[in-house]
């Protein structure tokens, strides 16, 4: 049978499983779906569908095993490294329509919600029928999918508090390349999705594979409590060397949610500054201002000396800093217009910062490229996802191959100075596996071997050249 | 240039020692103001320097006009006594700095100065300003802040071209001498700090308070009374002017307000607190911030009325929290136009 006929037969078959108004191969569709808002080229799918069901999802894996067509998990496409494109053709696997959120369990702080579930229909359903819930949103635009950046160990406004994402995570149900639907986590064995433990812990065989070994179509992640009073404190100084030991000395009272920096050269009273926002929040003003004492105590030295302090903000300029999630970022990735925005981020011990933030200007500054430099704590100071942001203008090509060459060399640096570039471009996978103990990418590859053994799962990505 | 206006010698005669006695934030005697005051005269190091809150309330209490405030920062600022961070107070500096967007345009009076707060203009309207222009900006900022910030430097670098461009490219071509302030920092500053300084003022100022107490007497006729208790938030700045005070009384009285009886007010007001917020004295500003709102609350205040924006950003939320609502000076003015409309 030819690939075009393959093809055919196989719309025909899916059709038959999702319904006719929910699978394309038709250019248009195969055009949108060829491409995130980053650099990377982009690649053609063969075939667009949206399930929306585990139980077609099933049908559909068992499917393409059937006839060894790639598949490409996709949330809401915003990933940005291009890691939910189709690089060798074949399925893009919409999940957007599966977005129901299953249960919320109040006391024991947790919601079950289907893959396509986005980070803004969650915090919605929560803000009515759960306002002293919240869960831990990324700064994304609110299309972003919960399990999107689960699945990329992403982070947001409670890292600080709880770190990565994907330690938020309770449960999966996961359907693997083989068709056999598995759930993972306490829901393996009880009707709870309480947690990952005490069970062999299997969630890290679908965290961090950029959709290389199997498609999440539920999950369970942890909720937290929202605080009636909230506050932020800017934490401010020049010297970049004092930057770890001030997180440090924060993040040790363990009393806030969030801490990120950022430094931008644009507004220019911005440029050439370190800010350390810092996020908490309280049942109570008292509480509050105890925390915010806590806090400040911590880096009073620094006050003392003169060298740092908190920004003087009356209660009304805080508001766009205690936004969920937060714009700065978004009104930056247009600074370019044409709407190209990407990133490096980059996990790394806090103790790199000084160094990273170096790097990041002179990249900016040799390239001549627009940037926005920060990072979010994870956890009490065990690491960061420094960040290094890059807009352009998608409609000028010599643009997007600057932004392209400052994310290659800031890909590069980072591997060298210690740190993981976070949801790698393919290229960028390929630095991290130059530098990768070659037993873990052996170890990787046996696990994908066995769950997905005809490699129809994301292909293209953690490969080796 | 611009040397502080000052007599050392009259400070050293001096008995009574107001300025530093009757400070709010600093607990002195008369013989240790005396001992403080002479170790700012000879230039040697004082606690005064280092615990100043910069509250400007010592220029209106010295009963000889000497700048005993001006001073304090003059020696701060020689020291390098910075009462806020450097990172911030130099932050600070840049975030307001002059843009240099000023074009030249007709003005007609009243012309009305907003200073840097564009969005106060909404103010301008009505009976109360029919027929005035405004003028904002940053080209146009009147710089007092820096008092609070140890940079007396900043005010003799910025302040003498604020004034230019406002006499050059608004005042002077449109054949316009007076100027309405609408803010007491800037009505402070033209009249009061830059004669300390030697800077030379052009233009007539009016405070703004003035220009409402006369245009409420043109419009006395169609004046429902607000019938209201306010509490009055006074401004740091409004220590630079306090021949200005009795504006305040004179406009409640003219719109049926009734000023509350309470312990914060006239020269025994606090400050909104934010300033102590930028020199890193968080609990001090939850101090007075506490007692000045209890006072309000006690009183039985249902407005708090301000003229200074900063204090009223500060402030707002929390006296709402009270009950008791903020409101402008100008806007309260408004209510008895706009009542029922």
């Amino acid at each position: 049978m030819s690939g075009v006929s393959l093809m055919k037969e196989i719309v025909e078959k899916l059709v038959k499983i999702v319904g006719a108004e929910f699978v394309s191969d038709q250019p248009e569709e195969r055009y949108i779906y060829s491409m995130d808002p980053g650099t990377m080229p982009p690649r053609e799918p063969d075939i667009v569908v949206i399930p929306g069901t585990s139980e077609e999802v099933r049908q559909i894996m068992i499917l393409a095993n059937r006839d060894e067509i790639p598949v490409v998990p996709l949330g809401a496409g915003l990933v940005l490294s291009g890691l939910s494109r189709a690089l060798k053709g074949g399925i893009i696997l919409d999940m957007k329509r599966m977005n129901r959120i299953l249960e919320v369990n109040e006391t024991s702080r947790y919601a079950v919600v289907e893959a396509g579930t986005s980070q803004g229909m969650l915090q919605a359903y929560l803000k009515k029928h759960h306002p002293n819930l919240k869960h831990s949103a990324p700064d994304a635009p609110p299309v972003a999918t919960i399990a999107g950046n689960v699945s990329i160990h992403g982070s947001g406004h409670l890292s600080h508090a709880a770190g990565f994402h994907s330690d938020m995570l309770n449960g999966l149900e996961v359907v693997l390349p083989t068709g056999e639907v598995a759930r993972i986590g306490s829901c393996a064995t009880s009707p709870y999705w309480f947690s990952r433990a005490p069970l062999p812990d299997l969630a890290g065989l679908f965290l961090g594979w950029a959709g290389t070994t199997g498609v999440i179509t539920k999950l369970a992640i942890k909720l937290y409590p929202n605080y009636k009073y909230n506050d932020v404190g800017i934490f401010v100084t020049e010297e970049a060397q004092l930057i770890p030991d001030i997180l440090h000395r924060m993040t040790g009272t363990q009393v806030a949610e969030d801490m990120t920096t950022w430094m931008t050269p644009k507004p220019d009273w911005a440029r050439g500054f370190l800010h350390c926002d810092i996020n908490f929040g309280a049942n109570t003003k008292d509480e509050l201002i105890w925390k915010r004492n806590l806090i400040r105590a911590s880096v009073q030295e620094y006050i003392d000396q003169k060298v740092a302090g908190f920004m003087p903000l009356p209660p009304a300029m805080k508001q766009p800093f205690l936004e969920v999630p937060a714009r700065t970022l978004s009104r930056f990735a247009d600074v370019r217009r044409g709407g190209g925005f990407e990133y490096v981020g980059a996990i790394m011990p806090v103790d790199l910062f000084p160094e990273a933030y170096k790097v990041g200007l002179e990249i900016a500054d040799s390239l001549n490229v627009n940037y926005s430099l920060g990072s979010r704590i994870i956890g009490v100071n065990h690491c960061m996802m420094f960040f290094y942001a890059y807009a352009f203008n998608r409609a000028d090509p010599a643009d997007v191959e600057r932004a392209q060459k400052a994310l290659e060399e800031t890909n590069r640096i980072v591997v060298d100075m210690g740190g993981i570039p976070w949801k790698a471009e393919a290229p960028a996978q390929k630095e991290i596996i130059r530098k990768m103990d070659p037993n873990m990418f052996d170890l990787m590859n046996r696990i994908r071997a066995v769950l997905d053994p005809k490699g129809i799962m994301n292909p293209g990505n953690w490969e080796e050249d | 240039m611009y040397e502080l206006n000052y007599d050392l010698q009259i400070c050293e005669q001096c008995e009574t020692c107001d300025c530093l006695v009757n400070c709010q934030y600093l607990d002195f005697d008369l013989k240790s103001a005396k001992i403080e005051k002479q170790n700012i005269l000879m230039g040697r190091d004082s606690k005064v320097l280092d615990e100043c809150v910069t509250c400007y309330a010592c220029e209106e209490y010295c009963p000889n006009d000497n700048h005993p405030f001006y001073l304090i920062v003059e020696r701060q600022e020689e020291k390098g006594i910075l009462p806020a961070p450097a990172p911030i107070t130099k932050q600070q500096i840049i975030m307001m700095q002059p843009r240099g967007t000023i074009t030249p345009a007709q003005v007609r009076p009243p012309v009305i100065n907003m200073c840097y707060f564009p969005m106060l203009t909404g103010c301008i309207r009505g009976k109360l300003y029919e027929g005035a222009s405004y003028i904002v900006g940053s080209d146009i900022f009147c710089n007092v802040m820096w008092l609070h910030f140890a940079k007396n430097s900043i005010i003799r670098e910025r302040l003498p071209r604020m004034i230019d461009n406002i006499w050059s490219h608004y005042l002077r071509d449109s054949g316009v001498n007076e100027l309405v302030c609408f803010h007491d920092e800037c009505f402070g500053t033209f009249t009061q700090l830059a004669t300390a300084f030697g800077i030379d003022v052009p233009f007539k100022s009016i405070h703004l308070f003035e220009y409402l107490s006369k245009k409420l007497d043109a419009l006395q006729d169609q004046i429902q009374p607000v019938n209201a208790k306010v509490a009055y938030q006074r401004p740091c700045s409004n220590r630079l002017v306090p021949e200005t005070q009795h504006w305040v009384d004179n406009i409640f009285q003219r719109i049926g307000i009734e000023r509350v009886e309470r312990e914060y007010d006239r020269e025994n007001a606090l400050c909104c607190g934010q300033v102590f917020r930028a020199h890193q004295r968080d609990e001090l500003a939850d101090d007075v911030q506490r007692r000045n709102l209890d006072d309000m609350q006690q009183a039985g205040a249902n407005y708090c009325v301000f003229n200074c924006p900063a204090c009223f950003f500060t402030l707002a939320e929390a006296v709402s929290e009270r009950g008791i609502f903020p409101i402008l000076m100008s806007d309260l003015c408004q209510l008895a136009f706009e009542k029922g409309t």
